[in-house]
């Protein structure tokens, strides 16, 4: 079949089924590669009272695929695991499309998160219309400032944005460590965080319970469907639909707009950007500044819609894994979706399959990493499953330091 | 249609480097921080306070110093920072490029000198034990430039240097403590960058995989391997065996009769192993690099692959075995985490070194002094931050936590200009 289909006479026009398997056939390959890897591992470090070594192994990923999709509760929250992850890769993907390698996400990520948490919980009595479009843009403004420093960098300066936007990264966690236990610090709690969002600027549920007030600083939370009933009660938020959303607007302003074209030519080949008369800086700045806004949107999406503060140690890991599935994705806006789900499905199954084995959770990090080297290093899996590669195929990342 | 045309010349215009106005730049900076220092120091400290430094006697308790000199905080400050500003007025005006990273260099050192003095203002500090603090911050910042620069001189990115310490760390701490050697465990760290070093180096060479990427996969695969073996050996291993872990953090060496010299015995001579070494590779690099065949060929296939292949050298095997040689450096590097600072193994406890290392080697222009003096100025913002902690300073403390970062951004955004990368560097070498 693989042979078959990377053949040189391939025929032109291509089925879109052909298609998504040409595109999706290394990424894939390289998902089942890792996790076999990750099957080798638990063979060798499994516990000795959970049976025998092959049914640890089975037992394991079969807990980690119902912890992620067994049962309406499972799939909801493997989508609100997923939510900031389509955001934060596609911001890395914009990036990429313009050659440029935003490590930086997760920085702005904090940022947006702490931007959109401090407008969102200022009291200013304005309907949810206005009030939590403001939190969100609050959020984006925050992270699109935040990493459009770097793209300005680069092109005047030559700094890689590799390297200054993890120092970016540093200080940002530094910013807000200081923020979080100083100046915005709720005052009347005496964990280290800031307030909670005032309801009119939450993400609502779909559907649920209302909130107690007493777990939420005095503010209820409303979700779009009122349900008492404990089966519908689903963490799924508006943000997954405004996540979604994004992927279409970015899909669309990249190949719909001349804005997209540029950002492509300049990544592609910036030498003939310039020369066709288009501004590198401009390009470099407005890429990164669109990537630095998504990530800082998926900051935003977290707190006004699952954590509804900023603590001091809010999460962390977003900013790597981001790299990671637009790297699955290749930089494709709508791939990102299934990267992004497949991600959280990950996280989200890997407390059931250690429940289950005794396997730390840790190994998935480890299944995380080996799928990102081997769609990174797609020759490897080349290599093993003897495929071809199609003339053209080529994504362009990024490039040495000084070019 | 006129306008099509000369739109490109005019954006090729404004991306010119604009060279001769740097030195303008640079001293209009040079000028600020002054005027800021001088003004901060004037307004928040008491005219009448003094800073005493003090110089202690090797071997002698700290009651009784070599010298004690106390500064008269504000005049010193005035004095210090006035004649920094002096110079950077003349480079501004005269546009002395020539001055730019010396210059550079001096204002952060400064700078960070007047901060010492300002939190200093009514006590005293023991500036041997400062300066002594920054070279052994420098250890693995220069080891990773070493290593870094090794591989760059050789035509291959190295951002996995990073994820190279921390596997290091990680695998050495586990081997010192199971073996009861820290020896032992140095080694095998050293083992274990080149290992991570080699995967590296087959992926980018090799399989031709994007050179950035592939060290982004490394970094990534070293937080989640050295997670999880933490969480599912290390502690577990502590926790039953604790009384049975006999290794310890590599011991101080006081070199006998050199440590004794007031200053500079405390400063270079009372070190722990891995600093002598780094100390030792600097030059030793050096020398290597641009004094043997070994160096010139490693630079030549840096620069033009081509032409060295054509002269009989194998490109990709010797790039090959040269990532990994730069393995062992930071592999070494890792050891200090985990070894030598202290005997313990953290998550992350690499904490971006990897990355400030290369800037330190691109601020040091790809030379090993170079590097070793970049180091050295991201190690004395670490020893700043960390010594200053201990008084009370008006700054909270993020703010100084945050100063090795914001250094390494300050210079790496070109105030010394656009450093010039070896030519090849990030591109795979194809024969043909």
């Amino acid at each position: 079949m693989a042979v078959q289909l990377d053949a040189p006479l391939a025929p032109q026009r291509r089925s879109f089924a052909t298609a998504f398997l040409r595109g999706a056939l290394v990424p894939l390959l390289a998902i089942l590669t890792a996790l076999l890897v990750g099957a080798i591992i638990i063979w060798f470090s499994a516990p000795a009272d959970r049976g025998t070594r092959f049914e640890v192994v089975v037992a394991a990923y079969r807990g980690l695929f119902l912890g992620a999709f067994g049962g309406r509760q499972a799939i909801a929250n493997t989508l609100v695991e997923a939510t900031p992850y389509i955001l934060a890769g596609l911001a890395v993907a914009v990036a990429f499309k313009c050659g440029l390698f935003n490590i930086g996400a997760e920085g702005q990520l904090f940022l947006g998160a702490l931007a959109a948490a401090t407008v969102g919980a200022s009291q200013l009595g304005l309907p949810a219309i206005i009030h939590l479009p403001l939190a969100l843009l609050a959020g984006a403004l925050a992270g699109g400032i935040w990493a459009a420093i770097p793209g300005y960098l680069r092109a005047r300066t030559g700094a890689h944005e590799v390297i200054t936007t993890i120092m970016l990264n540093y200080i940002a966690f530094r910013l807000l460590d200081y923020l979080v236990t100083g100046p915005l610090k709720d005052p009347g709690a005496s964990a280290l965080r800031t307030p909670f969002v005032a309801s009119a600027a939450q993400l609502p549920r779909f559907i649920g319970p209302l909130e107690d007030p007493g777990l939420t600083g005095g503010q209820t939370y409303r979700p779009l469907i009122v349900t008492a009933d404990p089966e519908w009660n689903l963490r799924l938020h508006l943000g997954f639909a405004i996540a979604i959303l994004a992927v279409w607007g970015i899909w669309w302003l990249l190949n719909r707009t001349t804005t997209g074209f540029e950002i492509r030519t300049v990544g592609a080949n910036p030498e003939a950007a310039r020369y066709a008369g288009m501004s590198i800086t401009k390009n470099f700045v407005v890429a990164m500044a669109l990537s630095g806004a998504l990530a800082g949107l998926a900051g935003s999406g977290q707190v006004l819609g699952v954590e509804h503060n900023v603590k001091s140690l809010f999460s962390s890991g977003y900013g790597f894994d981001s790299i990671a599935i637009a790297l699955l994705a290749k930089s494709n806006p709508i791939a990102i979706i299934p990267a992004a789900v497949f991600w959280g499905a990950l996280n989200n199954g890997r407390g059931l399959m250690q429940a289950q084995t005794g396997i730390s959770i840790e190994l998935i990090r480890i299944v995380q990493a080996l799928t990102i080297m081997f769609v990174a290093a797609d020759q490897i899996v080349r290599w093993i499953y003897r495929i071809r590669r199609p003339i053209g195929d080529q994504v362009v990342f990024s490039r040495g330091w000084g070019k | 249609m006129q306008n099509t045309i000369s739109q490109p010349q005019l954006q090729a215009g404004a991306n010119v480097p604009r060279g001769v106005s740097r030195a303008r730049i640079v001293g209009i900076i040079g000028v600020v921080v002054a005027a800021l220092l001088i003004s901060a120091v004037v307004l928040r400290v008491d005219a009448t306070k003094f800073s005493t430094l003090n110089i202690p006697q090797p071997g002698a308790p700290p009651n009784q110093p070599l010298a004690r000199i106390p500064l008269p905080t504000v005049a010193t400050v005035i004095v210090l920072q006035g004649l920094l500003g002096l110079v950077g007025l003349y480079i501004a005006l005269r546009q002395r490029m020539q001055w730019i990273t010396l210059y550079v260099s001096t204002m952060i050192g400064l700078a960070f000198f007047t901060i010492l003095l300002w939190a200093v203002a009514g006590s005293s500090v023991d500036l041997v034990d400062v300066l002594a603090r920054v070279v052994r911050l420098a250890t693995p910042i220069t080891l990773g430039a070493l290593a870094g620069l090794i591989c760059e001189r050789s035509g291959v990115v190295n951002i996995a240097i990073e994820g190279t310490m921390l596997f290091g760390a990680c695998i050495g701490f586990i081997v010192a403590m199971v073996s009861g050697s820290t020896t032992l465990g140095v080694l095998a760290a050293m083992l274990t960058g080149s290992l991570v070093s080699a995967l590296h180096a087959v992926l980018s060479v090799n399989f031709k995989v994007d050179q950035i990427i592939s060290g982004t996969v490394i970094n990534l695969l070293a937080v989640g391997v050295t997670g999880y073996l933490r969480g599912s050996f290390i502690i577990g291993y502590e926790q039953r065996n604790g009384a049975d872990i006999t290794a310890q953090a590599l011991p101080v060496l006081r070199i006998p009769g050199l440590s004794q010299i007031p200053v500079l015995g405390p400063i270079f001579f009372s070190h722990q192993p891995i600093t002598y070494i780094m100390l030792i590779l600097v030059f030793a690099i050096n020398l290597l690099l641009f004094r043997t065949v070994w160096g010139l060929r490693t630079r030549a296939i840096g620069e033009h692959p081509k032409a060295a292949d054509t002269v009989g050298i194998q490109v990709n095997r010797m790039r090959f075995w040269n990532v990994v040689a730069s393995g062992l450096i930071s592999g070494l590097a890792g050891a200090w985490f985990s070894l030598e600072s202290t005997f313990r193994f953290d998550d992350v406890m690499t904490n971006g070194r990897g990355f400030i290392a290369l800037a330190a080697m691109i601020f040091g222009k790809w030379t090993p002094l170079g590097a070793f003096g970049g180091a050295l100025l991201f190690s004395s913002a670490d020893a700043l931050q960390i010594k200053i902690q201990g008084f009370n300073f008006g700054l909270p403390r993020q703010f100084l936590q945050m100063l090795p970062y914001l250094v390494t951004l300050v210079v790496l955004a070109g105030i010394i200009g656009r450093a010039r990368p070896p030519a090849a560097v990030g591109q795979p070498y194809e024969k043909g």
